[in-house]
C-alpha cells in the first residue's frame, strides 16, 4: 500500500453516482480502482515515470469539475473552433458534455457522434466490446483511476465502409474555477473496416488555473480502415494534462496521430499503438513547444505484434527558459513480426542554457527479419544557419525565429486539416519573438 | 570602398592572419589567391561578419565606416555581399521567402519601399535566367538537396538580385565544371560596373580566365606576400606557391601597384 494521498480517492469512489450501470461495466471499475489503490501514483524510481514528478497527484486536493459549463458563450466557443470550422462538434466542459454549444448537424446518418454518458444510458451494450479493452489500467496508474471514475467523453462510431471527409472535433474546455478541480475524460473511437475519419481532439485552459484532467483514449481501427487523429493542448500554465491515447489496428489499416503540446503546466503524454494485423500502417508525429518553468512529457509504444507492417514516427520539441522534456519512443517487435519496416526520430532544440530534454528511443527486437532505425538528436540553432541568414541583411532575431520556425514546420506541415495546421502556426507565430514578421514573410 | 590595414585574426587561439592590408576601390576586382590554409576565408568571413573569430588588431573601413563594429546584417543592408564556399542548407525556409526577406531588409537600409510580390517574381525570373536555373529551385527550401553546383550557382543568383556594393566570392569556383564556371562567371561579368567592387577568392587561377582581375594577392601565412596584375595568376598557375613562400616573408610588389 502507497503513501496516503491528499484526496480520498477510494472515498470519492464509493460516492460515485452509477445509475442503471450495467454489471460489467461496474466489475471494470471496480478492478480499476482496486489497481489503482495497490499501484498508487507513480514516483521516479519507477523507468517510465523517472524524469516526470507527479506529486502533484499525490498532495494537491482535487474537487471533481463540475457540470455547470461556466456561462461559456458560443463567442468564447468561436475562438477554440479553428476559425468556426464546420464540422461535427463534441464540446464538453470541465469534462462534462454541454449539449447546447455542441453542433452534429455536420453529419450523415449512421455515424454515431455523442457523449460517452449518454451512450452508456442509451445503449450500453454498444460499448461493451470496446471500453477499456484496449488501454489497460493493470500497469498503469492514471489510466486505473479514469477507468474507476470515467463518466464522461466522446464515443464516436464509424460503421463498415463510410468515408468522412470533415474531420470530427471534440473539444474540452477548462474554465478554470477558483478550486483545483480533476475531470477523467474518457472517449471512445471505433473505425469500423473500410471506414474512413478524422478526429480532431482539442484541450483548452481559459483563464489561469491548477486543474487535473486525466485522459484516455481508446481507438479501435478495422480492417482496411484509414484513421488520422490530431491531438491540440493548449492548456492553462498552471495545469496537470496526463493523457493516454491507446490505439489498436486491424489488417491493412492506417493510422496517423499527429500530437501537439503548446502550452500546460506538467504535460504527461502518451500515446500507444499495436498493429495487430498483417499490413498495417502507423505514422505518430509530435511537436511539443514549452518555456519558463513548463514540463512536457512525451511517452510512445508501438507494438508490432503481426509481419509487414510499417511505423513512422517523428517527434520534434522546442524548449526555453527552465523548461524541461522528456521524449521516451519504444518500438516492439514482437517474434510473428516478420517484414516489419520502423523508423523512429525525435529531435530537439535547447533555446537557453537552462532548459533540459531528456530523449530515449528504445527498440525491442524479437523478430530476425525486420528493418528498424532510430535516432534522437538534441542541439542549439545551428550558427552557420544563423550568419548565413544574417549576412543576407536578415537581422539576429527574425533569423533566429525564423530558423525556430522552420524547425517546427518540418513536422507541422504533416498536419492536413487545413485550419488545425493553421491553429498551430498562429500559435507558434506569437510564442516566437517578431512572430508576426516571420506570418507575414512566410 | 575597403581599406583593410594589418588586420589581425585569431580561431580557436591560433593566429590566421597577421597584418593584411588591402585597398580596394569601386570598380575594381581584386583576386585573393593562396595555398591551403592562408587565411583566405577566414578574411572572406571576417569580412562579413562572421563572431567566430577574434580580432586582436587592425581596422576595417567601408565607405569611411567602421566595418568590423558592424553586425552581419548591417554590413548586408550596406552592401556587403559574401557568397559562400559552403552555402548552408536551411530546410522549412523557402528560397523565395529569403530572398525576399532579405531584399527587403536592405532596401528598407536604403530608405526605400518593399518590393512588390510582382516585381519580385520579375526580377527572379530575370537573374534566374541570367544564371541558368531551373526555376523550380526557388520554391524550394534554401539550398537543401540542392546539387554542389547549384548551390554555387545559387549564391551568384542571390548577388545578382541583392545587387551589393562589396561582392566577396570565397572559392565560389571549387566543384563548379566548366560549363557551370562559365555562367557564374558570366553572372558577375555583367554586375561588374563603376560602382561596385569584388574580391574574389579563389584557390585556382581558372576562374580568372573568365573573371579578369585588376589585382592579384597572394595570401600565405596569413599576408598578403606578393601583389600584382592578373598575369601574376598566370605565373602561379605554371610555378605553383611555393617559389613565393620558401624563405620569404617579406611583402613583393610587383606590375601595377595598388
Amino acid at each position: 500500500m502507497s503513501a496516503p494521498m491528499a484526496t480520498d480517492y477510494a472515498a470519492a469512489f464509493a460516492r460515485l453516482a452509477r445509475p442503471q450501470e450495467p454489471q460489467w461495466l461496474q466489475a471494470i471499475r471496480e478492478s480499476a480502482m482496486e489497481r489503482f489503490l495497490e499501484l498508487g501514483f507513480p514516483t521516479l524510481r519507477q523507468e517510465e515515470w523517472k524524469y516526470t514528478k507527479v506529486e502533484f497527484a499525490r498532495k494537491k486536493t482535487f474537487e471533481a469539475a463540475s457540470s455547470s459549463s461556466n456561462g461559456l458563450t458560443a463567442d468564447q466557443l468561436a475562438q477554440l473552433t479553428f476559425g468556426n470550422l464546420e464540422c461535427a462538434r463534441l464540446v464538453f466542459v470541465n469534462g462534462h458534455y454541454s449539449r447546447e454549444l455542441s453542433s452534429l448537424r455536420e453529419l450523415s446518418s449512421r455515424i454515431r457522434v455523442q457523449s460517452l454518458a449518454e451512450a452508456l444510458q442509451e445503449n450500453p451494450e454498444r460499448l461493451k466490446p470496446h471500453l477499456a479493452r484496449y488501454a489497460g489500467y493493470q500497469d498503469h496508474a492514471f489510466v486505473a483511476l479514469n477507468t474507476a471514475f470515467l463518466q464522461d467523453g466522446a464515443f464516436v462510431h464509424v460503421p463498415e465502409g463510410k468515408r468522412i471527409q470533415q474531420p470530427i472535433h471534440l473539444l474540452f474546455v477548462s474554465t478554470a474555477p477558483g478550486e483545483a478541480t480533476a475531470s477523467h475524460p474518457r472517449n471512445l473511437i471505433v473505425v469500423d473496416d473500410n471506414s474512413q475519419a478524422t478526429i480532431l481532439e482539442s484541450y483548452v485552459g481559459l483563464g489561469p488555473g491548477s486543474y487535473f484532467t486525466n485522459l484516455v483514449t481508446e481507438i479501435e481501427v478495422g480492417e482496411n480502415a484509414n484513421l488520422d487523429h490530431y491531438k491540440l493542448k493548449l492548456e492553462d500554465e498552471e495545469a496537470f494534462h496526463i493523457a493516454t491515447l491507446q490505439i489498436h489496428q486491424g489488417r491493412s489499416s492506417k493510422v496517423r496521430t499527429f500530437d501537439v503540446t503548446l502550452g500546460g503546466g506538467l504535460t504527461r503524454n502518451e500515446v500507444n499503438g499495436v498493429l495487430d494485423g498483417e499490413g498495417a500502417e502507423c505514422a505518430l508525429d509530435g511537436l511539443y513547444l514549452a518555456s519558463g518553468g513548463q514540463h512536457v512529457d512525451n511517452h510512445t509504444r508501438l507494438e508490432h505484434a503481426k509481419p509487414h507492417c510499417d511505423s513512422r514516427e517523428v517527434y520534434k520539441g522546442i524548449l526555453d527558459g527552465r523548461a524541461t522534456g522528456v521524449f521516451h519512443g519504444r518500438i516492439v517487435v514482437q517474434p510473428a513480426a516478420q517484414k516489419t519496416d520502423s523508423k523512429q526520430t525525435n529531435n530537439n532544440l535547447l533555446l537557453s542554457d537552462d532548459a533540459v530534454i531528456n530523449t530515449k528511443p528504445q527498440l525491442e527486437i524479437y523478430a530476425d527479419d525486420v528493418k528498424c532505425t532510430h535516432g534522437a538528436t538534441v542541439g542549439q540553432l545551428d550558427e552557420d544557419a544563423l550568419f548565413y541568414l544574417r549576412s543576407r541583411g536578415i537581422g539576429a532575431t527574425t533569423a533566429r525565429s525564423l530558423l525556430i520556425y522552420a524547425f517546427a514546420t518540418q513536422v507541422t506541415e504533416g498536419i492536413r486539416v487545413e485550419a488545425a495546421r493553421a491553429a498551430v502556426s498562429e500559435h507558434l507565430f506569437s510564442w516566437l519573438p517578431q512572430g508576426q514578421l516571420i506570418k507575414e514573410a512566410v | 570602398m575597403l581599406e583593410v590595414k594589418n588586420l589581425c585574426v585569431k580561431a580557436a587561439g591560433q593566429e590566421i592572419l597577421r597584418g593584411v592590408n588591402l585597398s580596394v576601390k569601386a570598380g575594381e576586382v581584386h583576386s585573393i589567391m593562396g595555398p591551403n590554409g592562408s587565411g583566405k576565408s577566414t578574411l572572406a568571413q571576417v569580412l562579413a561578419g562572421r563572431d567566430s573569430y577574434e580580432i586582436t588588431a587592425g581596422e576595417v573601413t567601408f565607405q569611411g565606416q567602421d566595418l568590423l563594429e558592424l553586425a552581419p546584417e548591417d554590413r548586408a543592408r550596406q552592401g556587403v555581399f559574401l557568397a559562400f564556399q559552403y552555402p548552408v542548407e536551411i530546410p522549412g525556409v523557402s528560397n523565395t521567402y529569403f530572398l525576399r526577406a532579405s531584399l527587403n531588409a536592405i532596401r528598407k537600409a536604403r530608405g526605400e519601399e518593399e518590393i512588390s510580390a510582382m516585381d519580385f517574381l520579375g526580377l527572379v525570373r530575370e537573374k534566374m535566367a541570367l544564371l541558368k536555373m531551373d526555376e523550380s529551385l526557388i520554391s524550394r527550401p534554401v539550398n537543401e538537396g540542392f546539387s554542389g553546383g547549384e548551390k554555387k550557382r545559387n549564391e551568384v543568383f542571390q548577388m545578382a538580385v541583392l545587387e551589393p556594393c562589396l561582392a566577396i566570392m570565397d572559392e565560389t569556383d571549387s566543384g563548379l565544371d566548366i560549363d557551370a564556371l562559365k555562367i557564374v562567371a558570366e553572372g558577375v561579368n555583367r554586375l561588374r560596373d563603376e560602382n561596385r567592387a569584388f574580391i574574389v577568392v579563389t584557390h585556382y587561377q581558372r576562374l580568372l580566365d573568365h573573371i579578369v582581375p585588376d589585382y592579384v594577392h597572394v595570401l600565405s601565412a596569413g599576408r598578403i606576400i606578393r601583389t600584382g596584375d592578373s598575369s601574376l595568376a598566370r605565373e602561379l598557375e605554371e610555378k605553383g606557391y611555393s617559389w613565393l613562400t620558401e624563405g620569404n616573408s617579406e611583402v613583393v610588389t610587383s606590375g601595377e601597384a595598388v
